[in-house]
């Protein structure tokens, strides 16, 4: 994508940020002006990939919108750890109502908006991927259907985290959650091939759909960036490990983000209007066992007895994956 | 101006005479005619400015209205029945999080067995959802109680359900005087929100709370009620100055003064139990009746002043609380705690079951006897019903109930849609 | 609006309130930014801060990257020429795709530094102490230059007529202009070092004593031309390497003739045979008795060589000299590697025959100086670089070392810092070495692809027509190109990837060039940032706990 073909520059543009570019090349998150939309003093836990995938949203969004902003946040746990009483952790106007209704608070925000006269106030609904592909996903349907003027952010940690780590209709075949052991002929979650909600919202053919990851700052920021210049609904999918639920070091939510995308298990695209624009290519190729191995909730498949015919069903995945979007360059 | 309309139409034209700013639906009979009125007069601009939103569900319905409220917009929507169940999460969620948001309740049955015939099963199931609950004895006060709905919710910071009757009411066509523009705006200022979400002064909504203050939070939510509980004769009374008509007060008394028996109820029954109490009056019999207007907050003194010097008191019921009896005879007993006449529960007109005056009036009469039990249903088929427990005694397999009644009545059941 | 909010109780809270909450008692780890020998550092003899002098020259920053340069070495222009890098050995990148070509921003920065005319600081205070400094070769050279930058009055006696040492009587223009060599050497000059041509010192302590210097430092390099046995005809034409290369320098041609054979496998070898091409012979062969690998001499040059030409007889002795032609006896490697004579011999044609078998040092300066210990030909130093005599110091090829010119300009080096401190009547602590950055601890994914920038040669049939520079230079543009493959190991550069991915925000960006601070109050030490820095700049340690 265009965003990283910035000139070499040592690290170029993958690190956050990078003192030898030019200030308006530079990343939100590298400023000293960033606005921490998420404070310090949050409770999520250490390494936590949706604290940080959120701050760079909000922040990206603050940016583009000059902090005009409003957010509508669904039940889970980037609600629960920014907001106990007596503290919250948020800088921006915001709001958490029910697990499955952000999407349309965020209507009704947008609509309040409209009709205050101050349609530069932007709205933004975000919940985790429970709130979006399973108990709020009619009336995110409804607000993709309606092209309500929202961006709708999900910070897909792939399960049911903030209860104590079920399987949501998000996590991927083979992984191990409260609700689904991995004891039995097929240990872990169903094989299938789950929901992925960004094919769903482009089925709606709505102006912008794209997914990230929190490997790729740049690249949120960007499509950030691009989804605030546009009007009516809008998504965005952005992958951010659990430490907790997929039982990772808290220092690798990076890495396995990274390990997702590069070996094509998690697409990061854009699409608009309903087609797929663009993605962004795998730069070091590798094998699924990259992203796998370094969790605990895929360990029944590294076991004494290798799950071969498991790992190859993941792969496969992800060879679809880098086929049907494009992720490795011709 | 005095019209003859339909109870929606005038409901419809009285919202837009709120000037809500967004008003989102999901349609439910007998709630669609309300809103696709209100909805034809945004399109057509006579309401404006306004945002009109047709959701996929109620439970959108409502959260668009909680989307809305927060954004400081006066938000409005309206529901009945499994609609109001639909939405049930957010309806607590409303009024916990403290946003004046106004929706009619056209009262309706809850299936199963599904029934799109009026009682007000729906509304009393979220009668401790943390709502206002006012109800419309007639198109009228339905009129006038949305007027004053939006005044209240807005000044105490609590959503406002106004309940009116399905079909009864909603679909009646009757002489309705609905105020002017003018007049409303003189009575009604616009929204000026306790809370909202502003980037110029941004605040956390809806945070977690534990138990550290959850139970100051429900009593902050209990006070509030009672807030409202003072302010509404107030209310009411600057509304019957301005509009000249008393429609807002928590109770309205009828015949009652010095009564022996009083029936009390809510809703569109009260009008025809009026009619009932004139004829026993009429006969000689001292009898009244109590309609209560403001269900949420129950207003226990004025209740208890008004039934205090009665002999007993009949409550018509038109829902029903499953295993236990009378929920409104449940309040109206608190009310009269230590005083020795009897209570009744008079479950009547379920599922759109006609109340007709002559059942009324010898269900009264028997009161009057001291022969009433303590709950009563009001024209039970006794026959039909035995038949069923029969069949259930002998039978394991003994089919659905209510197919197995209809087929007694010699009904086909019906399918809706 | 125009009233204040009353805020709900509870559930409506005031932005960012989460302040009050520290975090920072969850941690069981903690991190902490440190500074890593950066293995490119750790290479060079002379001690440079190869990555921290990147680190400017990145920005385009070249004056102050030249700066930090000569903090260790002055001669960046010299050396970006000759030094064999053994930092771009040990460079990290070496192990991704290619090393920093180093030696070529280097060289870059010396050119630059000339053109410019850049100029060293002068030193702030007169210390009062005079050294004598022996011989003007890149040690002598290293470490009046040190020595002048702490404040000592410096005075260098030369035995030659220029000053340079080997590195203008020993390595040819082709390889090192003399104009590149003048001016670094002026620079030095150009601080108020006296040099005193012409003037050989023939023993240390007496010229310490007559001249009243503080201390010595010797470094007069290593210039007797070792000698081999062959039995040689009387008509045959045998010299040695040394002498060649210093007549070239002294303007006299060498009698080589077409056919020349060089005989020895170092650099020496290789500098004489390329300069018997230029000097018109037909034929340049080097005889070596072991095989290419085994070679001292650098790949590089050996490359450059047979690019012009030069021809190689591997595994061979030479066992006879005689007028227009040699005997060589052909060589086998044993089982343990070593060449042993196979007894099979042939002939091979020369008109000359020179001998490139390494050099000896003339010591006749120390004889008789109580506490000089001598061992192999070559001058005993301390750690400190003194020999046994106290006050007299030495470096360079003359003491034990690999003699190459940066070996020596490291020498002179720690050589002047040891001086400065004796003078003060101190020992010098050298500051602890930190851990070296090794590739393990970069995180690679961050740094871009990006293949070395190739320096352009000259034409190999131009080459011989005279002693034009072979290497060119990197231009500005590539220069910083080259800059910026570096991947800073082990020391922050500044990516604000700490900054960006805590998702504690816990991270405090102090600003241009002020790095970072962690905000322990914050801080859960989940290690993100130190997972993430792609250098390897931060540490986790455990809390006390
Ligand atoms: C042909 C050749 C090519 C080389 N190429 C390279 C190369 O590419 N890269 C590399 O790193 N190294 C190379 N070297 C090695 C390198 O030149 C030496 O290691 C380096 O010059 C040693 O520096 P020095 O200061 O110790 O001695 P020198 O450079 O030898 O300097 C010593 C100086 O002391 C003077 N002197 C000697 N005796 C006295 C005295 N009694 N009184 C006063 N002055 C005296 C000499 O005249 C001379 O100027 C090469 C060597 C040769 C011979
Ligand atoms: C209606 C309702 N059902 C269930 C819950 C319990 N609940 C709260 S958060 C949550 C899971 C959240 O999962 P997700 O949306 O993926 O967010 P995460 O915590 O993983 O970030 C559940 C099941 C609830 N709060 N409301
Ligand atoms: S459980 Fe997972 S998503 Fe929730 S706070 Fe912990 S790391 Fe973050
Ligand atoms: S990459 Fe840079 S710091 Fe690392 S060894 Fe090479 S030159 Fe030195
Ligand atoms: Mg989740």
């Amino acid at each position: 994508m265009s965003h990283q073909d910035i000139k070499f520059y040592q690290t170029g543009t993958f690190t956050v940020g990078n003192r030898l570019l030019d200030p308006e090349q530079r990343s939100v998150q590298s400023t000293l002006e960033r606005t921490n939309a998420l404070n310090s003093g949050h409770r999520a836990c250490p390494g936590c990939g949706e604290a940080l995938g959120a701050r760079y949203a909000m922040d990206a969004a603050m940016a583009a919108t000059d902090g005009q902003i409003v957010v509508a946040n669904a039940t889970g746990c980037l609600e629960v750890f920014s907001t106990p009483y007596p503290e919250t952790a948020w800088q921006v106007p915001w709001v958490h109502s029910l697990f499955g209704n952000a999407a349309a608070v965020g209507a009704g925000l947008a609509a309040a908006m409209r009709v205050k006269g101050k349609s530069d106030v932007r709205v933004i609904a975000q919940g985790g991927d429970g709130s979006t592909a399973d108990i709020g996903f009619g009336p995110l349907s409804g607000m993709f259907e309606r092209n309500d003027d929202v961006l709708f952010i999900c910070y897909d940690n792939q399960g049911y985290m903030n209860t104590g780590v079920q399987r949501s209709s998000a996590t991927p075949p083979a992984a191990r959650t409260a609700t689904t052991p991995a004891v039995g002929p097929h240990p872990g979650h169903q094989r299938g091939m789950g929901k992925f909600v960004p094919e769903i919202a482009m089925a709606h053919h709505i102006p912008y759909v794209a997914t990230a990851t929190v490997a790729d700052l740049r690249d949120i920021e960007a499509k950030v960036t691009a989804a605030m210049s546009l009007r009516g609904a809008r998504y965005i999918h952005i992958l951010v490990p659990c430490p907790l639920g997929w039982g990772s070091a808290s220092h690798d939510t990076v890495r396995l983000a990274r390990m997702a995308r590069e070996s094509g298990l998690f697409p990061v695209f854009e699409a608009r209007d309903g087609e797929v624009t663009d993605s962004l290519k795998i730069r070091h190729q590798v094998p699924v066992e990259a992203f796998l191995k370094p969790q605990k909730r895929f360990a029944h498949l590294f076991g004494k007895q290798r799950d071969e015919e498991a790992i190859a069903y993941l792969q496969a995945r992800a060879d679809r994956n880098i086929r049907k979007y494009h992720l490795l360059e011709a | 101006m005095l019209k003859q309309v339909e109870g929606s139409r005038a409901v419809a034209e009285t919202i837009a005479l709120c000037r809500p700013e967004v008003v989102c639906a999901y349609p439910i009979t007998p709630q669609t005619h309300i809103v696709e009125a209100v909805g034809e007069m945004v399109r057509e601009g006579t309401l404006a400015p306004c945002e009109f939103i047709n959701v996929e569900s109620e439970f959108s319905a409502l959260s668009v209205a909680i989307g809305a409220s927060a954004g400081g917009a006066r938000a409005y929507t309206a529901t009945a029945s499994q609609g109001l169940l639909f939405m049930a999460e957010a309806v607590f969620n409303a009024a916990g999080m403290g946003l004046p948001i106004v929706m009619t309740v056209a009262n309706r049955a809850i299936g199963a067995p599904i029934n799109i015939w009026n009682d007000q099963s729906d509304s009393m199931a979220l009668r401790d959802s943390g709502w206002l609950q006012l109800y419309a004895t007639s198109n009228q006060e339905a009129v006038d109680l949305h007027i004053i709905a939006f005044r209240l919710a807005e000044a105490v910071s609590l959503p406002v359900m106004v309940c009116m009757d399905g079909f009864v009411l909603t679909h009646a066509y009757e002489r309705v005087d609905i105020p002017e523009q003018a007049e409303v705006d003189a009575y009604l200022p616009g929204f000026e929100p306790r809370q909202l979400l502003d980037p110029a002064e941004p605040v956390t909504m809806g945070a977690m709370v534990g138990p550290e203050a959850f139970t100051e939070v429900r009593y902050l939510a209990h006070v509030r009620q009672m807030q409202a509980l003072e302010l509404l004769p107030t209310l009411a009374r600057e509304f019957e100055a301005r509009f000249g008509r008393d429609s807002g007060c928590l109770i309205q008394r009828y015949r009652s003064e010095d009564a022996d028996t009083i029936v009390v109820a809510l809703g569109s029954v009260v009008g025809t139990l009026q009619e009932v109490i004139d004829t026993l009056r009429d006969a000689g019999h001292a009898v009244g009746v109590l309609a209560i207007r403001a269900f949420r907050p129950f207003p226990l003194a004025e209740v208890h002043d008004a039934l205090v010097d009665s002999k007993r008191v009949i409550v018509l019921e038109r829902a029903f609380a499953v295993g236990q009896g009378g929920i409104v005879a449940d309040s109206v007993r608190k009310a009269l705690q230590g005083l020795p006449a009897p209570i009744h529960t008079v479950v009547a007109g379920l599922g759109g079951r006609p109340i007709t005056q002559a059942s009324l009036r010898g269900m009264i009469e028997r009161g009057m006897r001291d022969e009433l039990p303590s709950v009563t249903f009001l024209d039970l088929q006794t026959d039909v019903v035995e038949r069923a427990l029969e069949r259930e005694r002998t039978s394991r397999r003994s089919g659905p109930v209510a197919e197995g009644v209809l087929k007694d009545l010699g009904v086909k059941a019906m399918q809706y849609v | 609006m125009d009233k204040p909010m009353v805020k709900p109780f509870a559930i409506t809270l005031d932005p960012g309130s989460s302040l009050a909450n520290h975090t920072g008692s969850w941690r069981t780890v903690r991190p902490v930014y440190v500074h890593r020998l950066p293995p490119c550092n750790n290479g060079c003899p002379a001690g440079e801060d190869i990555q921290g002098w990147l680190f400017h020259a990145e920005s385009g920053d070249y004056e102050k990257a030249w700066h930090v340069l000569t903090e260790n070495n002055p001669f960046p222009a010299i050396v970006g020429r000759v030094c064999y890098h053994p930092c771009e050995s040990a460079c990290n990148r070496g192990q991704i795709d290619e090393p920093v070509s180093i030696h070529a921003v280097e060289r870059f920065l010396g050119d630059e530094a000339i053109k410019r005319q850049w100029a060293f600081p002068r030193p702030a205070q007169r210390s009062g102490k005079r050294v004598l400094i022996v011989g003007a070769g890149p040690s002598g050279l290293s470490a009046a230059y040190h020595l002048a930058r702490l404040g000592h009055e410096v005075e260098i006696h030369e035995a030659g007529p220029m000053a340079g040492g080997m590195l203008r009587f020993g390595i040819p223009k082709y390889r090192l202009p003399r104009d590149i060599l003048d001016a670094e050497v002026a620079r030095i000059l150009d601080m108020g070092v006296r040099l005193h041509l012409n003037r050989k010192v023939d023993n240390a302590l007496a010229a310490k004593q007559e001249g009243g210097f503080d201390a010595v430092f010797l470094a007069i390099g290593a210039h007797i031309a070792k000698r081999a046995y062959i039995p040689a005809g009387a008509a045959a034409r045998v010299l040695d390497a040394v002498s060649v290369l210093h007549d070239m320098e002294a303007g006299e041609r060498p009698l080589l003739g077409r056919r020349v054979v060089v005989y020895g496998g170092g650099n020496s070898a290789i500098d004489v045979a390329r300069t018997a091409r230029r000097l018109g012979a037909d034929e340049a062969i080097i005889v070596y008795r072991r095989t290419r690998d085994a070679m001292p001499a650098h790949p590089s040059e050996v490359h450059e060589a047979e690019d012009e030409g030069v021809l190689f007889r591997w595994l061979s002795t030479i066992t006879q000299a005689d007028e227009g032609a040699l005997t060589i006896e052909k060589m086998a490697l044993d089982e343990a590697g070593k060449p042993q004579p196979t007894g099979e011999f042939e002939t091979l044609e020369a008109d000359s025959l020179v001998l490139a078998l390494g050099q000896d040092v003339d010591l006749g300066l120390l004889d008789k100086i109580q506490g000089i210990e001598i061992e192999g030909g070559v001058v005993k130093v301390g750690e400190n670089m003194m020999t046994g005599c106290a006050g007299i110091f030495a470096g360079g090829d003359m003491v034990p070392s690999e003699r190459t010119v940066t070996v020596g300009i490291g020498h002179g080096k720690k050589a002047a810092r040891h001086i400065h401190a004796w003078l003060n009547g101190e020992l010098y602590q050298k500051p602890p070495t930190p851990p070296i950055a090794t590739l393990d601890r970069i995180n690679r994914w961050y740094y871009s692809d990006a293949p070395k920038t190739v320096q352009p040669e000259l034409d190999a049939e131009r080459r011989l027509d005279g002693f034009e520079e072979v290497v060119h230079g990197l231009n500005a543009d590539n220069a910083l190109f080259e800059a910026r493959r570096c991947l800073s190991c082990g020391n922050c550069f500044e990516c604000d990837n700490c900054y960006g991915v805590c998702p504690d925000n816990a991270i405090k960006k102090l600003g241009p060039g002020q790095g970072f601070e962690i905000d322990y109050d914050f801080c859960k030490g989940c290690g993100l940032c130190a997972a993430e820095c792609p250098c390897g700049a931060i540490d986790m340690v455990p809390e006390d706990i």
